[in-house]
């Protein structure tokens, strides 16, 4: 058969390289399959196999060693196009380092086949055993065999899920496995088992490939020919925008503040600090206030502490941290141990702690109050910012209760119980 | 009050997003970590392709996949992800492909703290091309640059054919602020061109401003041949030919050049002042805090806010070549932008303040301030 998809000349690859006969039954393959050129995207990466993308007429990209696959997974995901063929090349050294890939690859089952040149061993860099390495096969560095089974690729490509799986020895003409692998809409594998004529033939006199293959337990036939859920990009082209001024927050009120309050809430996880602080951060840019807020709290959100840090200010808030505070509330033992040495370092803030709470000693005004048993646990944040804005007028209590009313868990909460002090 | 004024209380992630997707972005990709997990979440509502990857060696090679194609993809990982991306992110920038990488810094080495901010990974990025070749880093310090800074990364990494990092950290990107929506600037989408000749393309063929022009791979009309091994215009891999090697340093003089017209900072000189402060990021709010806290003591001092990071634009050491003294403040724990800008032996007219696990405080660069002043 003439070529189409290759260059005229010689392949660049050793004298009886598997190589050469992947690259003569793709063309041919490719001609039974009626592509056209630019219909097809060669896809390779590091290993002798990868040299051979300046021979290909086709697209081709060549990329880093183990990582075609993924590599090409993105552009079949990009293309989502059932009519482009995406062939990936890839050696057993890059199978083994890309393998991951593969399996997710498979999972997905993104459109494309890849085709594994397995000679068994790291050809390039002087034929040392890969994990496709069967025992007992040598190696430039493992003279007596390698000790561990190779891996069964197809095995695995067929528990993720593959559309097509299947195993060849390289003959002059397999090109029928790889056109029916090429038709299969999917992920499709074809492992092509050769050796190495540099190293494996050198390192295994007078072995013969059927034979090594036999005895590894691969078996050379079609694993999987299933029709499967091809993935489908989606493309979503009306998302809303993220910065949408009906979400703006009316200034319907004015704060007497001069100069910036920072406040920091320290309670526990569930007891709804970072809702409250939401709420008292919306109410001060409610009142005409500048506001940053940051929440705190361990990596198992649903435990331990949960602390909240706000400034509240006239100006515009450049620094955002809050090592010297205004006002620190605790309502929790965890708090406290969050706030702890916050605390007992402060100098000229107010401390607002729950009766129950036992503080160290600080040279900062500390008001003792009753948060806990006034309301139930998950409130007790809220009813103790109510309490601070009662005491402090940074804002009007009236900013706090409208924007209180807004918010959708409005209905499930007695405001008026949490407005008696 | 209230009058013109559209007072909206967010963070910087949904800022960065918006503006992204807004300036033509069209696929995000990622794994989710600590503290960039907002960015992950609002480009899953926001971008018209989100998908998620299962590492980030695969986030970034599907993103290559998908930018080879035509899309303009973005992600954002902190230092653990990052690390990973590291090889994947030297192929697309050899391979021109463009993308927006966020890194939203936090405390290391390794795993570290992935709830406390950091400005530790900076000197990674200095080095990061194989080559010591130049990779494009912006960065932002508040809302309104994190709006119109995202905007350019995307136009600066199309127009280039580069990777672009965005570099920012975790109290940046996780700090609710109240914001003027109105003050944010219109936004519009990158229009693309691509290769139109009769002749046949030639994919690293460049043009006047270093750039070559870009064909979508799988194109109906030419053939497009991408690689990240040393190639030569065509694409064909050669060892060490002349035109293949002059390939690869363009790469760097390709940014190096175009980076002129997106040398984006802010200087804020005050007459007589003898030092510069210079900062970038989370800090320079706190630098900013400190320097109107100075002024107000009558102390001159004068600012310079990097936002375009790497490579250094040239203004930055014309303006220090008029100051005395010049402190820059970073939150790590070496001085990294110091040492990238004047290097480990920084000499008696270059000092730092910084800090390791916690944000700079405006009262520790008033001190140092204070001792030149």
């Amino acid at each position: 058969m003439f070529k189409k998809f290759l260059e005229e000349g010689e392949l660049p690859f050793c004298k009886g390289c598997g190589h050469s006969l992947i690259a003569n039954n793709i063309d041919m393959a490719l001609q039974k399959n009626n592509y056209s050129l630019h219909d097809v995207v060669i896809v390779t990466d590091i290993g002798c196999h990868g040299i051979i993308d300046k021979c290909f007429k086709t697209h081709t990209i060549h990329g880093l060693h183990g990582r075609s696959v993924s590599l090409a997974s993105g552009i079949s995901a990009g293309l989502n196009n059932p009519d482009k063929k995406i062939i990936v090349l890839i050696g057993d050294g890059g199978a083994t380092i890309g393998m991951q890939h593969i399996i997710d690859a498979a999972h997905h089952n993104f459109d494309m086949t890849v085709i594994i040149h397995n000679n068994m061993l790291y050809g390039m860099t002087g034929g040392q055993p890969s994990e496709f390495t069967p025992s007992g096969f040598n190696t430039t560095i493992a003279h007596n065999g390698t000790k561990r089974k190779a891996y069964d690729i197809c095995q695995i490509a067929a528990l993720a899920g593959a559309a097509f799986v299947s195993r060849v020895i390289a003959t002059t003409d397999f090109s029928a496995m790889l056109s029916s692998a090429f038709s299969k809409k999917g992920f499709s594998l074809v492992e092509v088992m050769e050796i190495c004529p540099s190293y494996g033939v050198k390192s295994n006199p007078g072995m013969k490939l059927k034979n090594v293959v036999e005895d590894a337990g691969l078996e050379v036939k079609i694993l999987v020919d299933q029709n499967v859920e091809t993935f489908k990009t989606e493309y979503r082209s009306d998302t809303p925008s993220l910065i949408d001024s009906k979400n703006s927050i009316p200034t319907n009120y004015c704060s007497s503040l001069t100069k910036p309050v920072k406040i920091v809430i320290s309670g526990s996880a569930g007891e709804g600090v970072q809702t409250a602080a939401e709420l008292f951060a919306k109410a001060a840019i409610a009142s005409g206030l500048n506001v940053t807020k940051k929440g705190s709290y361990p990596v198992t959100v649903g435990v331990g502490f949960s602390s909240s840090d706000i400034i509240i200010s006239p100006t515009e808030i450049f620094y955002t941290g809050t090592a010297e505070m205004d006002a620190i509330i605790v309502t929790s033992e965890e708090g406290l141990d969050y706030s702890y040495s916050t605390i007992k370092n402060s100098k000229e803030g107010i401390i607002f702690s729950d009766i129950s709470l036992t503080l160290p000693e600080t040279e900062a005004k500390i008001i003792n109050h009753d948060f806990r048993s006034k309301t139930s646990s998950k409130n007790v944040s809220l009813y103790a910012l109510l309490y601070y804005l009662n005491y402090s007028k940074v804002f009007p209590m009236e900013a706090m209760i409208e924007t209180f009313k807004s918010e959708k868990y409005s209905s499930k909460i007695d405001l008026a119980q949490l407005l008696e002090f | 009050m209230g009058k013109n004024k559209s007072i909206i209380f967010t963070d910087n992630s949904k800022i960065a997003i918006e503006a992204l997707a807004k300036a033509g972005a069209d696929v995000f990709i990622g794994y989710p970590i600590t503290p960039a997990n907002l960015l992950y979440q609002y480009a899953s509502a926001r971008f018209p392709i989100f998908m998620a990857a299962p590492d980030e060696i695969t986030t970034l090679q599907w993103m290559s996949g998908f930018s080879a194609i035509g899309k303009i993809p973005v992600t954002a990982t902190s230092f653990p992800g990052f690390a990973l991306m590291i090889e994947s992110i030297n192929m697309a920038y050899m391979m021109e492909l463009p993308m927006i990488i966020i890194l939203v810094q936090r405390l290391g080495p390794a795993t570290g703290t992935a709830t406390t901010g950091a400005q530790g990974d900076l000197a990674l990025l200095n080095g990061m091309i194989s080559g010591g070749m130049s990779l494009p880093v912006f960065n932002f310090y508040n809302s309104f640059d994190c709006w119109n800074l995202s905007a350019k990364t995307v136009e600066f990494s199309v127009k280039h054919r580069t990777p672009v990092v965005i570099l920012t950290s975790k109290e940046e990107m996780m700090t609710k602020v109240s914001l003027d929506v109105e003050q944010l600037s219109s936004i519009s989408k990158i229009e693309r061109t691509y290769y139109e000749n009769d002749e046949p393309y030639i994919p690293y063929k460049a043009e006047k401003d270093l750039v070559p022009a870009f064909l979508p791979l799988a194109s109906e009309n030419y053939q497009v041949r991408i690689t990240s091994s040393t190639h030569n215009q065509r694409g064909i891999i050669q060892n060490s030919t002349v035109e293949a090697l002059n390939n690869s340093k363009r790469l760097h003089f390709k940014n190096i050049r175009n980076m002129a017209d997106y040398s984006f900072y802010e200087l804020d000189e005050e007459p007589g002042a003898k030092v510069l402060l210079i900062s970038y990021g989370i800090t320079a709010l706190a630098a900013k805090e400190a320097v109107f806290n100075l002024r107000a003591e009558g102390k001159n001092v004068s600012l310079l806010i990097a936002q375009t990071i790497l490579p250094i634009p040239q203004i930055y050491f014309d303006v220090c070549a008029k100051y005395e003294h010049i402190i820059v403040a970073e939150e790590n724990l070496t001085g990294q932008y110091r040492q990238i800008l004047f290097g480990h032996g920084s000499g008696a007219n270059v000092s730092g303040v910084n800090d390791f696990g916690a944000m700079i405080n405006p009262n520790s660069i008033i001190k140092e301030v204070m001792k030149y002043v």
